[in-house]
């Protein structure tokens, strides 16, 4: 029988170190996009917004490796200042979905009474519709770049969040602790911000992690339509979007930004699961034993 | 039962309102009413007496809520206006390009089906080994790239280089429907075949399936006589769940291969700003969700005795 479940400790154990690699090694890689993104500027072989009509549509070769676009322009130069556009607006998004779900669902739980019932019911006409239907008739409404996507997205996205941190919030809520935080004279911005803040986050934190990719393509799929970015801005969507009449001839004007959208997205994702994995009980018991 | 269909059937209504007050109100939102749109299309420059006359006779000077009844008294009678762009009457355009797109929407969903649930069923039976594995990986690929770049990927190898399929898709054909639909299928088919493999999972472990290996009943008889049934329902209803994702990826797919439904009769409307056309799509595109979504929880009910028992005894 002890043996029996030292056996799975073990197990465990491994599982978990297994689980701590691939969590490093997809930390580093989510550092090395972020660094891309950051130094862009320094790292683009040309200037972005250069144009040489002498150049234009040229293949890819050695001298610009994802070819020009109809302007001349270097594609990866474009291409890499275009993943900061699409990676900034997209974790901008996620961390305002975040704090204002968290913020909306911690408060309504904890306080209750009527506020709660308002913005649950208003949650519920939020998730009653089709997001993305939705968000375009925001963005088309807004009608101004990259930030109206981001609030349209904001928008049919916050409820979500305002959910788990509000079911995290009632469980935290009555326990023990919380009343000897309370006899002990804690007021209730304390106890929020001390105590049940950092026990609720977890899942909050997963779940907005898990959803940067998601909300990458998204934002990104706005901006193809044209809702996003507008052109003279490299963004990944619109420069795919532009380029959709020459695919015929030139593919490698939509495959280039394509390809750097799915990169970004399968690093997002793969960190995210793992984090997942992570923070899932099952695999973390071992630290309890 | 019957009890409950009738109460869900009450809930609709409140909720049918304020997709209709919403869509009204970003109408009035946008800032620019029929009005000042005709007045921008004929470039004619009136002076504020006439556009007030104007507005009179249409009833736009009445206060919002006013208008907003008289709005869905119209709309009760299928009148939801005329496009700024074409002039034509929006609900009867509306209503014929609806079809196309549900024949998309159901090309799409059928294929879901062939592709999710035979390989969701073989991961969680070939449960880690190479077999799941390569599945995963194939379903994880398939979620990360975004639809557009599915779309035009697709076309490229199949109806630019093989020349398999034609490029635009404006006639309503089966050919012509595969590589939309096929898009469409691959990012949801990703997504499900996961909740496929999870739900069979936890069908597979339960001790029925124990016990029936314990009495030497052949594994094939338990997977598609009892495991498969059980797990059903679940995969039912998050098929149709999905149906919002897919209400909101029809308008990019129908715009890029230029599939004439209403995804890019939208599309083609917010770059034009044509609202009343906006307001169309967007109230519609709620009410066919919200109506997918009560007769899932319905069919649940039928399809499952267990949840049909525990709901009528509360």
């Amino acid at each position: 029988m002890s043996q029996g479940k030292n056996v799975t400790v073990r197990k465990q154990k491994i599982k978990k170190k297994h689980i701590k690699a691939r969590l490093a090694f997809f930390l580093f890689l989510t550092v090395l996009l972020l660094l891309t993104v950051i130094f862009a500027e320094q790292i683009c072989p040309y200037d972005p917004n250069a144009q040489d009509n002498s150049l234009s549509l040229q293949p890819p070769s050695f001298a610009h490796p994802a070819g020009t676009d109809r302007f001349g322009r270097d594609m990866l130069s474009r291409i890499i200042v275009g993943l900061r556009t699409s990676v900034a607006s997209t974790l901008t998004l996620v961390a305002i979905i975040t704090i204002v779900g968290t913020a909306a669902g911690v408060l309504c739980s904890y306080f209750g009474g009527i506020a709660d019932a308002v913005v649950m019911r208003i949650s519920d006409v939020c998730l009653a519709f089709p997001g993305l239907v939705f968000a375009m008739a925001i963005a088309a409404l807004l009608n101004g770049g990259i930030s109206s996507a981001v609030f349209a997205l904001a928008v049919i996205s916050w409820p979500k969040y305002a959910r788990i941190a509000r079911s995290q919030t009632l469980a935290q809520k009555n326990t023990d602790y919380i009343s000897a935080a309370r006899l002990a004279g804690g007021n209730s911005l304390q106890i929020i911000i001390k105590h049940i803040l950092p026990n609720s986050m977890g899942p909050v934190l997963v779940t907005s992690m898990l959803d940067i990719g998601t909300m990458l393509m998204e934002l990104a799929g706005l901006s193809f339509l044209g809702l996003g970015a507008q052109p003279p801005t490299a963004e990944l969507g619109n420069m795919m979007s532009g380029g959709r009449s020459m695919l015929q001839t030139y593919p490698w004007v939509i495959i280039g930004p394509g390809i750097a959208i799915f990169a970004a997205v399968v690093i997002f994702n793969l960190l995210g699961d793992t984090i997942r994995d992570y923070m899932d009980p099952r695999n973390t018991k071992s630290r309890q034993v | 039962m019957k009890k409950y269909v009738i109460r869900r059937l009450l809930q609709l209504i409140p909720i049918l309102l304020v997709i209709t007050f919403l869509s009204f109100g970003m109408m009035r939102l946008a800032g620019s009413d029929a009005v000042l749109q005709k007045m921008e299309n004929t470039g004619m420059v009136v002076s504020q007496e006439v556009i007030d006359k104007a507005r009179a006779e249409l009833g736009l000077d009445k206060p919002f809520l006013t208008q907003y009844f008289v709005w869905l008294g119209n709309l009760l009678r299928g009148d939801m206006g005329t496009s700024y762009i074409s002039g034509q009457e929006v609900f009867p355009t509306f209503i014929s390009k609806l079809p196309v797109t549900l024949l998309l929407t159901l090309a799409s969903i059928l294929l879901t089906i062939v592709i999710s649930i035979p390989l969701g069923v073989l991961a969680a039976v070939k449960q880690n080994r190479v077999t799941d594995y390569l599945i995963r990986f194939c379903s994880f690929l398939g979620n990360s790239m975004p639809n557009f770049f599915v779309a035009l990927l697709l076309m490229y190898f199949f109806a630019i280089r093989l020349k398999l399929f034609p490029v635009i898709a404006s006639e309503v054909t089966l050919q012509n429907v595969a590589l939309p639909a096929f898009t469409l299928a691959i990012a949801m088919s990703a997504k499900y075949l996961r909740q496929v493999r999870a739900t069979v999972l936890d069908e597979l472990n339960k001790e029925y399936v124990t016990g029936a290996k314990a009495r030497g009943v052949r594994f094939s008889v338990t997977l598609f006589g009892s495991v498969l049934r059980a797990s059903l329902v679940t995969i039912i209803t998050l098929l149709t769940l999905s149906i919002g994702s897919l209400l909101g990826g029809t308008a990019i797919v129908e715009s890029i291969f230029l599939w004439d439904g209403v995804g890019k009769l939208a599309v083609d409307a917010i770059n034009m700003r044509d609202y009343p056309m906006i307001q169309a799509y967007v109230m519609w595109m709620a009410i066919i969700y919200v109506c997918v979504n009560l007769i899932t929880d319905l069919s649940y009910r039928v399809l499952d005795p267990r949840i049909r028992l525990g709901g009528e005894e509360t």
